[in-house]
């Protein structure tokens, strides 16, 4: 029936000049850089496997050297997949932290996100001392979702809703998380454990001490399920409500997959900077924030980007290592402060 | 049909609506009229579920609108704002697909590609389909959120103020486009109207408020009347025929 209208509406043709700069890039070439990424993730991961102190060649692999092929089981494997896993559950995370507050500038370092799960779990460690590690992860992951829900709150409740000042709240927030944290851990004389969460560090991976990273998978796996409801939230509270969408369910679930993400990285490595900002900005620029499209973008370019940043770190001083989180925060930080330049 | 029941709602010590009951005839468009601060818009909010009253019900073919489930409401009735701001970066098209979300949840099946071009057609938005949001203009933004509105495909669609910020092309634009809507798939609409002489020339009736009541409402000629204009505006008005219709003219503010 729309059809027979169709041909009246175009009778009274308006002819808006159309503008070729604003058209979305073709897909063809989206694919394409898709296939790139996923090359460059395969390249950079092997060369994460080979680099390291003890030297190991593809020749060793062929010819099974034992010691050199556990030396890759139990360090060097763990290494790269923690490094991908992170990679991916940051800038995922980030992602969704920028859908629900509906703010280019909010991620797990902006809004106090990362403070929590490091308080969480030295309260874990404080409070719980003799529970395993999925215990404490458990209770870090209640901190941390406890912590964003306070966020939202605080955030809601603010009057100035400026693009720059939801961000601003939330590092306070965060800083006033981390000084909590900081009390505790010189009253118990931790400072320095507490310190080597603050800056994230993958040379204490090891097989065995791990494997609480693989939580941040079924989280990951939520955001792409629930990838347009996503995309619907940062549309806006009323846009979501009129198309029927469970707004406050989605909210929750949203906070639920990004604080499980975060306290299965703080955990294995540590907090990363920047990541959760600079990932999912820099992608969205190009390619629009329509979530099930670019979610496979920001996990691949995430993960390549903490590769390189790691591969990096550990060569530049070599054969000692700079940490992660200090070359995240550089390379992270210089990115970001172009961005903001360059934003207008 | 699409009903209130002695709706009342304040903020604070401020009344907004005042135990407010109307019918909205159906397969018609009915105008919202009043001065500022009447409470058109949070009527509207109230009647689509933004807002929650503190008085009365809204029935949605003799069904409560809250006895609805949300995704099953959102197949019935639309409501377009009058602030829409999407920072998202998103195509037209991509905002028009997500008016079908209520019937497919993002999974778009063969009849929503289908609703999906039929309506990017109907409000001429075929060439523009790819570009960005951010890269339009104010008219052709408005043309994308209403498209997406149309694509909701309900039987009743709420719309609060849509020529805001419209250059008189692009009004009479969207005006004509509400009329087909009404005319050829019998929709019902109810739109919120500033400007006198687009209610009088495109509605079939007017709903007129006025200290959070509704003071007046009836057939679209009827309401335009001089004495009930002056009433609910505080201005003088000279009103002439112009094509059957009539044309309010309050730029002099006539004594």
């Amino acid at each position: 029936m729309i059809k027979a209208l169709q041909k009246v509406s175009n009778k009274m043709l308006f002819n808006e000049s159309t503008s070729a700069s604003g058209v979305s890039s073709m897909k063809g070439n989206k694919l394409k850089i898709r296939h790139l990424l996923i090359a460059l993730l395969l390249g950079a991961s092997v060369v994460s496997i080979f680099v390291g102190v003890a030297d190991i060649s593809v020749f060793d692999i062929l010819t099974g050297d034992a010691d050199k092929l556990f030396l890759i089981s139990a360090s060097r494997f763990p290494r790269t997949i923690s490094l991908v896993l992170a990679g991916i559950g940051m800038s995922v995370s980030g992602l969704i932290m920028q859908q629900l507050t509906r703010n280019k500038f909010v991620s797990p370092t902006t809004a106090g996100s990362l403070d929590a799960a490091q308080l969480g779990l030295l309260l874990g460690l404080i409070l719980i001392p003799s529970a395993g590690t999925l215990m404490k992860g458990g209770f870090a992951f209640v901190f941390t979702f406890a912590a964003s829900l306070l966020f939202l709150k605080i955030v809601d409740s603010i009057r100035i809703r400026n693009v720059i000042f939801v961000p601003l709240v939330g590092l306070m927030f965060g800083a006033i998380l981390n000084s909590v944290a900081t009390f505790f851990a010189i009253n118990l004389n931790i400072v320095q454990d507490v310190n080597a969460w603050m800056m994230a560090d993958f040379s204490g991976v090891l097989s065995g001490r791990y494997e609480m990273i693989y939580f941040s998978l079924p989280a990951v796996a939520i955001t792409y399920l629930y990838a347009n409801k996503f995309t619907l939230i940062g549309m806006g509270e009323d846009f979501s409500k009129n198309l029927g969408l469970n707004y406050r369910f989605v909210m929750n679930l949203g906070l639920f997959s990004v604080s499980l993400t975060l306290s299965a990285i703080v955990l294995t490595a540590g907090a990363i900077p920047f990541l959760g900002l600079v990932v999912p900005n820099l992608v969205t620029m190009i390619y629009g924030d329509n979530i099930k499209k670019v979610l496979p973008e920001i996990a691949l370019f995430g993960a390549i980007f903490l590769l390189t940043c790691d591969i990096i770190g550990r060569l530049v001083i070599y054969p000692f290592e700079i940490p992660i989180g200090l070359m995240v925060g550089i390379v992270g930080g210089a990115i970001f402060l172009i961005m903001l330049l360059r934003r207008r | 049909m699409i009903e209130i029941k002695n709706i009342s709602k304040h903020y604070g010590d401020h009344v907004v609506l005042n135990d407010i009951s109307l019918r909205f005839p159906k397969g018609k468009i009915t105008s919202l009229i009043g001065s500022n601060g009447t409470g058109k818009s949070t009527l509207l909010s109230i009647m689509s579920r933004l807002l929650v009253q503190d008085n009365g019900e809204v029935f949605v073919n003799e069904k409560k609108n809250t006895d609805y489930k949300s995704a099953v409401l959102s197949q019935h009735l639309s409501i377009l704002k009058q602030f829409n701001n999407i920072e998202l970066k998103l195509t037209v098209k991509e905002l028009v697909s997500f008016g079908r979300f209520p019937y497919s949840q993002g999974r778009l099946s063969e009849e929503d590609h289908e609703k999906i071009e039929e309506t990017l057609g109907f409000l001429d938005l075929i060439e523009l389909q790819d570009m960005y949001l951010e890269a339009l203009s104010g008219g052709q933004r408005q043309r994308a959120y209403l498209a997406m509105v149309v694509a909701q495909d309900t039987e009743y669609i709420l719309l609060d103020e849509p020529l805001n910020n419209l250059d008189m092309r692009h009004s009479v634009q969207i005006m004509k486009i509400l009329r087909k809507l009404t005319e050829v798939l019998g929709k019902t609409i109810i739109v919120v109207l500033h400007d006198i002489n687009f209610a009088s020339h495109y509605s079939d009736y007017i709903a007129a408020l006025k200290n959070g009541r509704v003071k007046y409402f009836g057939k679209a000629n009827e309401i335009i009347n001089e004495d009930i204009l002056k009433d609910l505006f505080g201005i003088s008005f000279c009103i002439s025929q112009s094509n059957g219709k009539k044309l309010c003219n309050y730029f002099n503010h006539f004594n």
